[in-house]
């Protein structure tokens, strides 16, 4: 177990005027036995900013620290963590007892104490009936339960995973995603968990990380991050459906972004007058999309609430408490 | 009637008729040449010659194994140009596959300053078959004075990396994750080699050796320029030289007919044998 720590991590791939910078200067303590959600849309640097923790991407710039020591240099092997991968990465001509096995052999562990440690993870993951099978007669969740137990056979410092999940189907992705929570619970492990999926970020995340371009935008518990979003970024990319931004309605300065999210937006007698353009019913709740001059809003409502028919005129008003004001040059939250 | 038995259907009628004439074509010169094999010379040379396999089979296998052609001073006996041939076979096809599957896992799986030139050196290679380098390749093995030797057979066969692209080939399709996970679970380079590329590559390098060990087995030309001592003949090689060499310039075809049958054996064992690796390493990745 180990805390974990970045410090104006930069990186670049290739060099002069041709390079492209992916990371742009990142700073960020994560305490031991914390589980950190590093969220945000593709290609904002999440992975790559996991591996180089793993040691598998060089760091341009900065450092990254495990347990306080600077580890920008040292082989992956030696930083003693454990890494979960997407397609799981097992090898595929070893049984699950022998990829479970494998960095232990390679760490001369006596026999004795393999079979020992490797039983114990099987037992804590329900794979004891699989440990002679080869990955290719496993099924999806159980090969991501063989690629878990790999890295927790190890007993390392910290947990890598690389979306783990998205190969996953829905049902199997809510389970799994209980079973980690658990497994942090009983282990807590310091863990780093990459992912596109706001779901997983908010229900997994101590604290979540939220990325984009190559930044981060906020550092924050799910609740903070969902109820003060730090950017109109933030915003956007967290909640579904997301975020009203409104730029262009009545009452919103010239320099401002108002924030509303679609459960704080009320109809009501009075406010803004809107078209109802489609209705979506998704189960437990409604969404009305309405057109407002150029903007378009969602509203949420319960599913056994009255609801206006498409082609009507409505009024509607923000839960005056609950707006969000962004500055419409930076981005940023406007307290 | 509503349903013809499938046979009658023109079109098989047609495919099945094309097969059989293959067959023959490739089959029946095989075919005469066992029956060559178990006759005397006289009923050899009857016309026509007969069709039926004669009674003296055991006698003219016995007598090529073990004692060589008779009145020839050139051939030796057949099982010691068997054993040349078997040796040198596996040496090329041993020696290749590890040249090229070091060479492959080194353009791959390491990033080093002119790792694509390398590359396209042992590619270029390809196109310079023995035939093409024979003269340069004939001067620095004798200069050397490996000539009559094992190594002056085999090595200049081996240093051409053939079987490099195919192993680049397969392991480009080997995921990125896998040697990551090799990585962090510290598995150094050769151990990474040994322990993982390894068992996932072996069904490639079995299909890869029946190529190899056939295209060993029939070498010709190299070992006609290199070898000179009787003793060390490949078996292919002492074939040619049966013919037209017999003591009194006649050839005893009953007998280079037995020499061939036996020539023939054991690359179609090593095909038989490994044709079910062979098939799976053409067609299957195990990933």
């Amino acid at each position: 177990m180990a805390s974990l720590a970045f410090r104006q991590v930069l990186k670049r791939y290739g060099s002069g005027p041709a390079a492209t910078q992916v990371i742009h200067g990142i700073t960020a303590n994560i305490a031991d036995g914390e589980f950190v959600v590093v969220v945000g849309p593709s290609g904002c640097g999440k992975s790559t900013l996991l591996r180089m923790v793993a040691g598998l991407e060089e760091v341009t710039g900065g450092e990254i620290e495990i347990e306080g020591r600077v580890v920008n240099t040292v082989e992956p092997a030696k930083r003693d963590i454990a890494m979960v991968f997407q397609n799981y990465a097992l090898y595929p001509h070893m049984s699950v007892f022998d990829n479970m096995a494998y960095g232990l052999r390679i760490r001369r562990l006596s026999k004795q104490e393999i079979r020992e440690r490797v039983e114990a993870t099987a037992r804590l993951l329900e794979l004891e009936s699989l440990l002679q099978r080869r990955p290719a007669q496993l099924s999806g969740g159980q090969r991501q339960r063989v690629a878990m137990g790999r890295a927790i056979v190890r007993q390392p410092r910290a947990f890598l995973f690389d979306e783990p999940l998205s190969n996953l189907d829905a049902k199997l992705r809510a389970q799994t995603r209980v079973e980690i929570q658990k497994l942090h619970r009983s282990l807590g492990v310091t863990s780093l968990f990459v992912t596109h999926d706001q779901v997983e970020a908010m229900t997994l995340a101590q604290r979540m990380m939220v990325m984009n371009a190559g930044r981060l935008e906020q550092f924050g518990t799910p609740d903070e991050v969902y109820q003060q979003p730090a950017s109109v970024f933030v915003a956007g990319f967290m909640g579904a459906p997301p975020m009203n931004l409104l730029r262009d309605a009545p009452g919103v300065r010239t320099d401002a972004i108002l924030g509303v999210r679609p459960e704080h937006l009320r109809i009501s007698t009075y406010g803004w007058q809107a078209v109802v353009e489609s209705l979506e019913l998704l189960g437990a709740e409604r969404l009305v999309y309405l057109r407002l001059g150029r903007e378009e809003l969602c509203l949420r409502l319960s599913s056994a609430e009255a609801y206006p028919r498409v082609g009507t005129s409505v009024y509607v008003q923000p839960v005056e408490s609950a707006a969000h004001h962004f500055d419409r040059a930076t981005g940023l939250r406007v307290p | 009637m509503t349903s013809a038995p499938r046979a009658f259907v023109p079109g098989h009628l047609l495919a099945h008729a094309v097969l059989w004439v293959g067959l023959a074509i490739t089959a029946f010169p095989l075919y005469l040449t066992f029956i060559a094999s178990t006759l005397t010379s006289q009923e050899l040379a009857q016309a026509p010659m007969p069709m039926w396999p004669g009674e003296q089979a055991w006698e003219n296998y016995r007598k090529v194994l073990i004692e060589g052609m008779s009145g020839s001073h050139l051939s030796p006996p057949v099982w010691v140009m068997l054993r040349n041939s078997l040796a040198m076979a596996l040496i090329i096809a041993a020696g290749k596959i590890i040249v090229s599957v070091l060479s492959a896992y080194a353009v791959v799986f390491f990033r080093f300053p002119g790792r694509m030139l390398c590359f396209w050196m042992i590619f270029i290679t390809l196109m310079l078959p023995v035939e093409v380098r024979i003269l340069p390749t004939y001067k620095v093995v004798t200069d050397l004075g490996l000539v009559n030797s094992f190594t002056g057979l085999t090595l200049p066969l081996i240093a051409s990396a053939t079987a490099t692209l195919l192993f680049r080939q397969y392991f480009l399709t080997l995921p990125d994750e896998l040697v990551e996970a090799g990585k962090l679970d510290g598995a150094g380079p050769l151990r990474f080699f040994l322990d993982v590329v390894l068992p996932l590559t072996r069904t490639q390098i079995a299909a890869l050796f029946v190529i190899l060990f056939v295209y060993g087995w029939n070498q010709y030309l190299w070992p006609l320029l290199i070898i000179t001592d009787n003793k060390l003949d490949t078996i292919v090689v002492g074939l040619s030289k049966m013919i037209g060499s017999g003591g009194d310039a006649t050839t005893n075809w009953h007998l280079v007919m037995a020499t061939a049958v036996l020539a023939l054996l054991p690359p179609v064992l090593v095909v038989i044998l490994m044709q079910k690796w062979f098939v799976r390493g053409l067609v299957e990745s195990e990933k």
